[in-house]
């Protein structure tokens, strides 16, 4: 039953922005790096974040969460047991600059298994927090190399609005990485989850 | 009895992704509940201007909780420093100005469940609504001493405890003579990509709160009154500092389709 806490439980503490002055609270100098710099098989995930006027975001936070390249993860509610990937943490925290640019380095996650022997493709889980934003916006991102596997994708398949809507969520091969904007509004706003 | 997720409903009809449509072979991983829903604020809330623009106007898209939303970072003690749980301790050993206060609490899902070793960062104006940041150009003064940013790892019990100041109220750009409530700013991870929060921590009785679309974006009352620290007199500690509590609940388990169908 959505959004009923069920009697005895306790309901969540609500969201609330993360304001404008975050950045000497959140900013650690390690975010961007889900991995070292240096490790072989990195790849730069990169790209910028609009509002609805089509401006830059200059004071927002993206948090990445992903799989490691075996498309396993580092926690014991994987049921196929957790698995450490020497020196990848699978979360990365990027700050925006005043071009609203963001940024991180980590490895390309595997695919991942969904429900009823689905396979999700390689993608990465995001959240978007900034100013204005009262709850932190979920969204991922997919790579644009994958096509086999994006058609797949029990997620991507599920969306109603079609190319449209799947693109937004698609990240463009670039030297070195992917690139992919992030639109909380507008003719192409990213998709975003109720998780 | 088994109560269908309205999702699920929406998945028989064909609205969403298959993903929904029951029980099935594969991986099935227990998600979270999704009460939250209920109690945050709306993503649209035009008496806080800074939402006109940066909220998705199309509704979001619902999909289940796989094994991406129910793992998350687990970060470790390698995250915070030694001190870091104490505010009114920065650099040189001068001493913060302000009232003094203890602030604590409990992490605790939304079944009672401590969440252990989970990370806590705060971060907050100085006693003068003064936050250490190039952007904020409200003339009260800065303080050498306090710079308003803790960090901590929950214990067994998910309690975690902060010293610092109590923070001032600033004027903001929102509307005629704004000013936002005493506030924390506060950052939580859980143990899943699904219960990430961060929020906001009040102060009782704050005479902004009927004046602040922030605080009142969270549409109940009850949710409200959730993100309001209270007066600790046990905490208190004579000739030295006021305490507070603030306990956070982040969002519990769903049973599994499992034992759904069974019960």
């Amino acid at each position: 039953m959505s959004g009923v806490t069920p009697e005895g439980a306790l309901p969540p503490t609500p969201s609330q922005t993360v304001g404008p002055y975050f950045s000497f609270g959140l900013e650690w100098e390690d975010g961007p790096f889900a991995v070292p710099e240096g490790t072989p098989g990195a790849i730069r995930l990169e790209g910028r974040l609009f509002d609805g006027l089509g401006n830059p975001i200059p004071d927002g936070l993206i948090e990445t969460w992903q799989a490691d390249p075996d498309g396993r993860f580092a926690h014991p509610d994987d049921p196929r047991g957790a698995v450490a990937w020497d020196g990848f943490r699978g979360f990365a925290r990027s700050p925006v600059d005043d071009e609203g640019r963001w940024s991180i380095l980590t490895l390309k996650p595997g695919p991942v298994p969904g429900p009823r022997g689905s396979v999700q493709a390689p993608h990465v889980a995001v959240s978007v927090l900034a100013r204005g934003v009262l709850v932190r916006l979920a969204t991922r991102i997919y790579f644009g190399d994958e096509e086999e596997a994006n058609a797949a994708d029990p997620v991507l398949a599920g969306l109603r609005g079609g190319e449209a809507e799947r693109r937004t969520l698609i990240a463009a091969p670039v030297e070195g990485g992917y690139r992919l904007d992030i639109r909380l509004q507008g003719p192409d706003e990213t998709v975003f989850f109720a998780i | 009895m088994h109560h269908k997720h309205e999702v699920e409903r929406k998945a028989e009809a064909g609205e969403v992704s298959p993903l929904w449509s029951g029980p099935g072979e594969g991986l099935i991983v227990p998600g979270y509940r999704r009460d939250h829903e209920k109690v945050d604020p709306p993503g649209d809330f035009p008496a806080y201007r800074g939402t006109i623009s940066r909220h998705p106007k199309r509704p979001l898209v619902p999909i289940p909780d796989m094994l991406t939303e129910v793992t998350g970072p687990l970060l470790g003690e390698d995250r915070v420093g030694e001190s870091d749980f104490d505010l009114t301790v920065v650099g040189t050993g001068g001493e913060a100005q302000g009232q003094k206060m203890v602030l604590h609490g409990r992490v605790i899902d939304g079944d009672g469940r401590p969440l252990r070793n989970t990370l806590v960062e705060i971060w907050q104006a100085n006693a003068a609504g003064r936050y250490w940041h190039a952007w904020d150009n409200h003339p009260a003064p800065l303080d050498p001493h306090f710079e308003g940013v803790g960090r901590c790892m929950t214990d067994d019990e998910g309690r975690y405890r902060f010293i610092t100041i109590r923070p001032g109220s600033y004027p903001w750009g929102n509307h005629f003579n704004a000013w936002r409530p005493a506030h924390i700013h506060f950052s939580l991870f859980g143990r899943a990509f699904a219960q990430r929060l961060v929020t906001q921590m009040y102060f009782p009785g704050d005479p902004m709160f009927d004046h602040d679309p922030i605080f009142n974006s969270v549409r109940e009352p009850e949710g409200r009154a959730r993100l309001i620290a209270a007066f600790d007199w046990e905490a208190t500690s004579p000739e030295w500092a006021l305490g507070y509590r603030f306990d956070i609940v982040l969002r519990g388990r769903e049973s599994t389709p499992f034992e759904e169908v069974r019960s």
